[in-house]
């Protein structure tokens, strides 16, 4: 046991655990996905500071999302989700035929040049109410976190800050952060063979400066700060909109009580948690560990046993 | 450009806007209220995208390693057995099968490595919270008794340190051997965590029938008893825990009857439950142990691929990760409103 693993159950401190005595507050990120625009400066900003490869130019096809997910190149991903549904109570001018108060146009013309009037082409039904969902997502930094559990050489470690961090000059590539992630974050970069993920700018912390994504969200949909503050805000953010009418709202990964011991990067949704591509109840797989020892344990005695037994009796 | 900035005293210049009450703007007070719940009996995800990343291991040394751990464990003991119960031509079989089976897990253990020139920073720390950094300390420990057996077996020096050396692999053997179940349960892969209370059987029951049917290729009927009991045993103790594990969970079940998995699991089931017939009933004849002992081979490595194919499978497909999930938070919900 090294000074890095943190106590099973979920430390309240995951830097002291792991042996700062005298660190800095646990710093985090939230997100709030409700003032989110999915410009995607994050995923730009976040590349340009870390010096992140190229991801692939990919076209979905599907969305405007064409980095699809996190990955060992894209450490800030946008989702992109667009629904046939409200936001919230709002109305967006383009309700189906009759639904709309009395003499809306159930069609808008834009004046663009085109020959037909957006909406024209599809019938009542393909109009109407729509939101887009937008969310950036980033490493969850958990309080107990698998990949740093799971890794056998100690690369991944507790920084001071409470944020969970690949040392690059330990890593020897074995892979096992990977499948280990709930939420398919940590990734192997294949010309590279080593893993790679968000550092929640781990030198700009050190300077007294905010991760490079936050700093660059014109929103403030990323908020970077002190945990315990950040979950104090959401907690009144989700409320606020709560009682505005956004009745989808919620917070995923605020709570430490949850299956990884609380998130160090939560955020403010408006959907499930799984239309974001995010799981919705993860639970660190380490927590099992010690039953899966006691199960492999009581099958190598049985098999000591068994094959032990053939030797017995007569000779034949 | 965000205009605020952390400073020693917190976030200062916040823009008012994160404030905004986004979608209550306009508000229709005739307008539903939607919980946007999944649709009844379906699941819903990103684009039918898997939650988790692609496991970067291949086949071929993550699963051909699995199965070479599992063989030498279990020849290590039937090595010892056979010697103390005075059956050489066995046990030098088994000698020989143990170093060659681990050597050939540490090459493709190493050659699955991002950074093979590290493999040295497996033993840098010791985690118990890590199976592969267990893992590696077993093999350091295992990995020279095993090499030690072998080489005073074949070169007929140093009998006596021999002697304590197969002993000493054989109690590490089981470890190794059943090790390796953990290693792969203790991740988010739904078709391998969620078996993990039956996994380290199917992996020391697969073990010791490929072991036995090594013994059954490599030693004369006049010696092949321990090794016929030990294909029934194996073959037995394999069976019964894929059942149980198939029968307690969805993930398992599933993954395990279709695809490049469900073809090795059904070819594994045919080729193990044959050999160890054929172990049993005719293997006092020469040519039948020789048969059966490749059957038994064949079955225990077709088993590893076919788990590990399966735990491939469940990873890509989000259903298995997103559906017992939100089984949970249902559930918890419905206790909370009790």
């Amino acid at each position: 046991m090294t000074a890095n693993d943190p106590a099973p159950g979920g430390p309240a401190d995951p830097a002291g655990a792991a042996g700062h005595p005298d660190h800095p507050p646990r710093v985090g990120f939230f997100t709030d996905t409700s003032v989110c625009i999915g410009c995607k400066a994050c995923e730009v900003a976040c590349k340009e500071w870390n010096a992140i490869p190229e991801d692939g130019l990919n076209f979905a096809a599907t969305s405007y999302d064409n980095s699809g997910g996190l990955g060992a190149d894209t450490w800030r991903h946008v989702a992109f989700i667009e629904q046939r549904r409200p936001l919230g109570r709002q109305h967006t001018g383009v309700a189906r035929d009759g639904a709309g108060p009395a003499g809306e146009a159930a069609a808008v013309d834009l004046g663009m040049p085109s020959f037909e009037r957006p909406g024209d082409g599809a019938g009542a039904d393909g109009r109407g109410e729509f939101r887009w969902l937008m969310s950036s997502d980033v490493c969850k930094h958990c309080t107990e976190a698998a990949c740093l559990d799971v890794c056998p050489t100690g690369a991944l470690f507790r920084t001071e800050y409470g944020t969970v961090v690949v040392q690059e000059d330990i890593c020897n590539g074995c892979g096992y952060c990977v499948p280990a992630c709930p939420y398919g974050v940590i990734d192997k970069r294949e010309d590279d063979g080593r893993v790679w993920k968000c550092t929640m700018c781990y030198d700009r912390l050190g300077a007294g400066q905010q991760p490079a994504c936050a700093q660059a969200c014109p929103t403030d949909s990323i908020q970077f700060g002190e945990l315990d503050e950040l979950r104090e805000r959401a907690a009144r953010r989700v409320t606020d909109l709560q009682l505005a009418g956004v009745d989808s709202a919620r917070l995923y990964g605020e709570d430490p009580g949850d299956g990884v011991g609380g998130a160090g990067a939560f955020f403010l949704l408006l959907d499930d948690p799984e239309v974001y591509g995010l799981p919705p109840d993860p639970v660190v797989t380490t927590r099992d560990l010690p039953a899966m020892w006691r199960h492999a344990g009581t099958a190598a005695a049985v098999l000591l046993a068994g094959l032990a037994a053939t030797f017995l009796g007569r000779r034949r | 450009m965000s205009t605020s900035d952390v400073t020693r005293q917190g976030v200062r210049g916040a823009r008012p806007a994160r404030d905004a009450l986004t979608g209550s703007a306009r508000a229709r007070p005739d307008a539903p209220r939607r919980d946007g719940r999944a649709p009844e009996g379906g699941f819903r995800s990103y684009y039918g995208r898997p939650v988790l990343n692609r496991i970067p291991w291949a086949a071929r040394d993550i699963a051909g390693y699995l199965f070479l751990g599992g063989l030498a464990g279990s020849s290590s003991v039937l090595a010892a057995g056979a010697e103390l119960s005075g059956r050489p031509a066995l046990a030098r079989t088994m000698k020989a099968t143990a170093l060659g089976a681990i050597t050939g897990s540490v090459a493709a253990l190493v050659n699955d490595l991002g950074r093979p020139a590290r493999f040295v920073n497996m033993l840098r720390v010791c985690k118990p919270t890590s199976p592969m950094s267990v893992g590696s300390w077993l093999l350091a420990g295992y990995g020279p008794l095993a090499g030690a057996a072998a080489a005073t077996e074949l070169t007929g020096r140093f009998r006596r340190p021999g002697t304590a050396a197969t002993v000493g692999a054989a109690l590490l053997g089981p470890a190794v051997a059943a090790y390796t179940a953990p290693l792969i349960c203790d991740t988010a892969v739904p078709a391998w965590h969620e078996g993990y209370r039956e996994m380290p059987f199917v992996f020391t029951g697969s073990g010791a029938a490929a072991a036995a049917g090594v013994g059954l290729l490599g030693s004369p009927p006049a010696e092949n008893g321990p090794a016929r009991r030990a294909a029934v045993f194996g073959a037995a103790l394999e069976t019964a825990a894929l059942a149980r594990m198939r029968r307690r969970t969805a993930a398992v079940a599933d993954t395990h009857r279709g695809g490049r998995a469900g073809v090795l699991l059904r070819a594994a089931e045919a080729l193990t439950a044959t050999g160890a017939l054929g172990a049993a009933v005719l293997g006092r004849h020469r040519w039948a142990a020789r048969v059966s002992g490749a059957a038994l081979v064949a079955g225990s490595a077709c088993t590893r691929f076919g788990i590990f194919y399966a735990g491939i499978a469940s990873a890509e497909d989000p259903r298995y990760t997103v559906v017992p999930q939100r089984e949970r938070v249902r559930e918890r919900a419905a206790a909370g409103l009790a």
